[in-house]
């Protein structure tokens, strides 16, 4: 033994030192950290998604308006691909050899190992063909799963889409949609998606190295079935809804019909609307595309997007709420001399009525009277009180649901414009009032609502003082669930005896000789309503009409306005007639005026177009002279209205022509 | 024990042997694991791989008792023929080998391929012995270096012509014999300062480690100023330290192979690919990480199974056993090396001659390059080097080279008694 004996220890040492440390790395990646557990799993699992059927939705007579369609897309995994038939195959899915060929080479550049789509949604032909000659393309295989069908072709923009989910929607669900998956994009379809899509089955299965199934992954006791969506019952009633859509065909506008005791919306009409199976399957893009370049704009939803002044039939919600106030009685008169001077503004009135009362002025839609009414509103407290007791007058009519969104149970509602006190503030510091304002009075000008708030505002005076949230649904699933919200009376500040001499007006509007919409008489049932007239800047002015009807334990309340159609009580108050009278009897008797469903829905109302590519290129002159033409034109088309009409009715009546006469209204009716 | 009624078998460390078996029969079960396949089940069957490794165990096993029939003295005297002979077989290879893997390392015989760089090993480690018991140098003088260096030398280059740079590698573990027999501890601090530097070199911009360097140079010298022959050897080593630097910089473009550069960048963490070059890696790393503390139990590994580690059964075993035994598994498997690689250096001491001695670190060393760049390289401590697992991989050469190694010493220490 010599001194070099102690390097034995050294030798030694260094071999200790390295298994510890070799050691020390093991018992890092198998104790502490439990990544390389997750990335096995991860390996060698993979999850196989089946995807469940949407639920379908009924109307509120049960019957299926919305369902599901069988479709098959022929899906290919290429490394599992052995030389086949291109030709066979190109035949059986009707497209070209090349096509084939680009197809398989765009699958391959996707993955190699994993099925990815070879063709979308092949027709039933294709498929049937493609069966029988199935095992000669081995690496490929039918997938099946299923696509909305609309069995009506009706309330496209209702129903909403159902679209392929995108990287953004991936991203917001915080992991729940795949790649693959479906996803309401808009409508119904968007705001009930989480009942409607469903849950989605899968597999687990065992791959090895080659991307080669193995077998079900613990024998199958963590996969899980498909369960299919719950199904909805909409609050629709799809025969007037047909109608409604019927009657605005060439128009631009919206229908709104609610049942007043329990705020179910039975019809929403949206023009011009469009067939919701376009929005179907792979010809998405295209029909997408063309429904965008379409001018009057189809993709609005304009129940509850578009806004317009509710003009007259304001006045109703006016009158409550004056009455209510104490600045006027039932029995209260006013002067009409054909017009109303706010300051230096002359507010005009279509008639000179002389001595009017509450009752004749909302028959007659006197502007006058309302102009008085607005102000004793607000000047009741005193001319230097105006500020405040408008602050008190906002807070009093937003309750009918001005100014705010309904919420209403479709995506993107609009909240129309409703201006508190400050707004005026910051335009006119502390000095104004009534007069600066005064286009409130006829629901003119600085205040805009939905639709579906017309409509709403009917619904509550027909409850004779409170409303329920309007809504589309009013069933979920088997156990048809309805929102707790919705059955809620929402109050409007408005005593139940306030509401007889107002009613009774809106009866007259409709049923009286004097009334604005007394064309629009439903034989054997009364309905109340009032017309307005709203003002148009870029053209003819927009008919309105809200009512509900029976008078007496209303079942319906509507809010009609067709843009461009003119004064109120010759398009929108007798489209809402037809709407009610299907509603309430299921027919149309004819009318003593001879106004049949088939005159209205051929009237094409639709604004003329000016093709802006050549506008650029006009001149001074030739753009005036191209105007002129077409404003020639469209009184022309209005025109049109008449002999339709006439047509059909033997005996002629001078008074038909009445309310085209009548069609220079600067003011408001 | 039976003194004279079994004269071949006396004194022999029966311990060892039962260490050997013990690891053979751990290889042979994780080599069934890595070729078991759930869907084609049958019985036993010598024809498939893990038949093959049975068959090789036994015959390994015959091979050493064999060996100890031998009389001891004969390696020593024949020690220069069989160095020359795998010399012989080193050179052969490189014109008639068989192509595997990118390496000229096989040679076909019949339906058996035989790999001389195995046998190399303790042609080497033969002949070193030799030289060292005979001329008994104390490595002081530089023409006793030169020799054995040329000794080791010799088989290492021409196995890095094949290439074969891992089996190659495995001559280093040479230097430690050298060591305990005289060579002085500075050539392993040198040894040590080039890896590091190396290492070094890849994840440090080069002039921060001159500055470094040279730093430490000028510190030694201020301490040591009044010595002037410290200054300057300080000086040439930091001199040689910072021009190695550059070599290594060229070398490592024009010298090491593309697979080879990368496999050192995945492992110094400066690419990362999980597909290509990686993916053997990190594949070993999720295998052996998932396996946990307990393991996912025997035939129950699915990365194991389901074939997610490339080349499992043979360099990336150890994955298997720890995939399928966990940490428990992969510490007793080291345990049962580092109780071998132990008691094989004081079986070493314990020799009268210096044959002996000098022959039993050579094993014990050579078996622990094995062990150490192997498991290293399957849990990414060092980069990928395709050297078997002793007893534990699967393959013939390695299995009966390593045999033969370890009983060759085996044989020595039943004589150590005696003279060689």
């Amino acid at each position: 033994m010599d001194q070099l004996f102690n390097r034995k220890y050294i030798v030694q040492g260094l071999f200790i030192v390295i298994a510890l440390i070799l050691l020390g790395k093991l018992f890092y990646i198998q104790i502490i950290s439990d990544k390389a557990f997750s990335s096995a799993e991860s390996n060698v699992l993979r999850k196989i998604y089946k995807y469940p059927a949407r639920g379908a939705i009924l109307d509120r007579n049960m019957k299926v308006i919305v369902q599901n369609e069988p479709v098959y897309d022929l899906m290919v995994t290429p490394n599992e691909v052995k030389p086949f038939d291109t030709l066979a195959l190109a035949n059986a899915l009707e497209i070209t050899f090349d096509d084939v060929r680009k197809k398989l080479k765009k699958a391959r550049a996707q993955s190699n190992y994993q099925a990815t789509f070879f063709e979308r949604q092949i027709s039933v032909q294709s498929y049937a063909r493609l069966q029988e000659i199935m095992y000669r393309f081995p690496g490929f295989r039918t997938q099946d799963r299923t696509i909305r069908h609309y069995p009506d072709s009706i309330a496209g923009q209702l129903f909403g889409y159902v679209k392929e989910v995108s990287p953004n929607d991936i991203e917001n669900s915080e992991g729940y949609y795949k790649p693959g998956d479906f996803i309401g994009k808009s409508g119904l379809e968007r705001s009930y998606e989480d009942f409607l899509r469903g849950e989605k089955g899968e597999t687990r299965i065992l791959y090895d190295a080659k991307n080669i199934a193995q077998g079900s992954y613990a024998n199958g006791k963590y996969d899980v079935n498909a369960v299919a969506g719950d199904r909805l019952i909409s609050s629709l009633d799809i025969r007037i809804q047909r109608l409604g859509e019927e009657l605005m065909k060439n128009k631009v506008g919206a229908i709104v019909a609610i049942e007043p005791s329990t705020g179910e919306i039975l019809a929403f009409v949206s023009s011009p609307g469009y067939d919701p199976n376009q929005l179907v399957g792979k010809d998405w893009g295209k029909n997408y595309m063309s429904l965008i370049a379409n001018p009057y704009r189809p993709q609005i939803v304009r129940p509850i997007a578009g806004q317009y002044s509710p003009g007259s039939s304001f006045k109703p919600v006016d009158a409550l709420v004056a009455l209510q106030d104490g600045a006027i009685d039932p029995n209260t008169t006013f002067f009409c001399p054909g017009y109303y001077m706010a300051g230096n503004h002359k507010v005009k009135c279509e008639h000179v009525d002389g001595t009017i009362n509450m009752q004749r002025g909302i028959a007659r839609s006197c502007n006058t009277y309302f102009c008085h009414v607005f102000q004793s509103i607000i000047t009741k407290n005193g001319m230097k009180n105006q500020r405040q007791t408008y602050a008190n007058w906002h807070a009093q009519i937003a309750k009918w649901g001005f100014g705010e969104k309904l919420g209403i149970d479709m995506p993107f509602e609009k909240k129309g414009i409703f201006y508190q006190a400050e707004h005026y503030d910051k335009i006119y510091g502390k000095r104004w009032g009534y007069t600066t304002v005064i286009s409130q009075a006829i629901g003119q000008g600085e205040i805009t609502s939905t639709p579906l708030q017309m409509a709403n505002v009917m619904a509550a005076i027909a409850n004779r003082g409170y409303y329920l949230k309007p809504h589309l649904i009013k069933g979920i699933g088997d156990k048809n669930v309805v929102k707790k919200e919705y059955v809620v009376k929402n109050y409007v500040g408005v005593d139940e005896k306030y509401f007889p001499i107002v009613i009774d007006g809106m009866r007259d509007a409709v049923n009286s000789p004097w009334g604005t919409a007394k064309e629009s008489q439903i034989p054997n049932i009364v309905m109340c309503g009032k017309t307005g007239t709203v003002q148009n800047p870029h053209g003819k002015n927009h008919s309105v009409f809200i009512g509900f009807a029976p008078m007496d334990n209303p079942k319906i309340a509507i809010a009609v306005i067709v843009e461009n159609g003119g004064f109120g009580g010759s398009y929108a108050a007798p489209i809402s007639s037809f709407m009610v009278e299907k509603y309430l009897t299921d027919t149309i008797k004819p009318r003593s005026n001879g106004y049949t469903v088939k005159a209205f829905s051929e009237t094409n109302l639709l604004p003329a177009l000016i093709d802006k590519t050549k506008k650029l290129k006009l001149t001074k002159v030739d753009s005036l002279n191209l105007k002129k033409a077409d404003s020639l034109k469209r009184i022309k088309d209005s025109l049109k209205i008449k002999p339709a009409i006439l047509k059909q009715t033997v005996a002629t009546k001078p008074k038909v022509s009445q309310p085209i006469v009548n069609q220079k209204p600067v003011t408001n009716k | 024990m039976q003194q004279q009624g079994n004269r071949f078998f006396f004194n022999v460390d029966w311990i060892t042997v039962l260490i050997y078996i013990a690891l053979c029969a751990v290889g042979f079960i994780n080599v069934y694991a890595s070729i078991y396949n759930p869907d084609k089940a049958t019985g036993f069957d010598f024809a498939s791989s893990y038949g093959k490794q049975l068959i090789y165990v036994i015959t390994g096993l015959i091979l050493g008792l064999s060996i100890l029939l031998f009389d001891g003295r004969l390696f020593n005297v024949f020690a220069p023929f069989i160095y020359g002979a795998t010399l012989f077989l080193l050179v052969v290879v490189l014109f008639v080998g068989r192509n595997v893997g990118g390496n000229q390392a096989w040679i076909p015989i019949g339906s058996f391929r035989l790999q001389p760089s195995e046998f190399a090993k303790f042609g080497t480690a033969l002949l070193l012995a030799r030289y060292v018991s005979t001329f008994n140098p104390k490595f002081r003088d530089i023409k006793s270096i030169v020799i054995a260096g040329l000794i080791v030398l010799a088989p290492l280059l021409l196995i890095m012509l094949q290439p074969d740079t891992g089996s190659a590698l495995v001559f280093l573990a040479f230097m430690f014999p050298l060591y305990r027999e005289g060579l002085s501890g500075y050539f392993l601090l040198i040894f040590l300062g080039m890896i590091v530097l190396f290492v070094a070199d890849f994840l440090v911009p080069t002039y921060v480690l001159i500055l470094i360097l040279t730093s430490i140079g000028g510190l030694f010298i201020y301490n040591n100023r009044r010595k002037q022959k410290i200054i300057f050897s300080t000086v040439l080593v930091t001199v040689i330290a910072i021009a190695y630097l550059f070599v290594v910089k060229i070398a490592y473009e024009k010298v090491l192979a593309p697979h080879q550069r990368s496999r050192i960048e995945l492992m110094l963490g400066l690419k990362a690919d999980n597909k290509g070059a990686g993916y053997n890696v990190i594949q070993s790393q999720i295998a052996i990480g998932s396996g946990q503390a307990t393991g996912r139990g025997f035939l129950q590994g699915t990365q194991t199974k389901y074939g997610y580690v490339p080349a499992q059964s043979t360099d990336f075993i150890f994955s298997t056993i720890g995939e399928e035994w966990g940490f428990v598994g992969c510490s007793v498997v080291i345990g049962l090396y580092i109780f071998l690689l132990l008691r094989l250096i004081n079986l070493a001491e314990r020799q009268r001659s210096t044959f002996s001695r000098v022959y039993g670190y050579s094993v014990a060393c050579i078996l622990f390059f094995h062990v150490f760049i192997n498991i290293g390289m399957t849990i990414g401590i060092i980069p990928v080097i395709g050297i078997p697992l002793p007893f534990i991989s699967y393959g013939g050469s390695s299995l009966w080279s390593f045999t033969i190694l370890l009983f060759i010493f085996l044989k020595l220490d039943s004589n150590r008694m005696g003279f060689i």
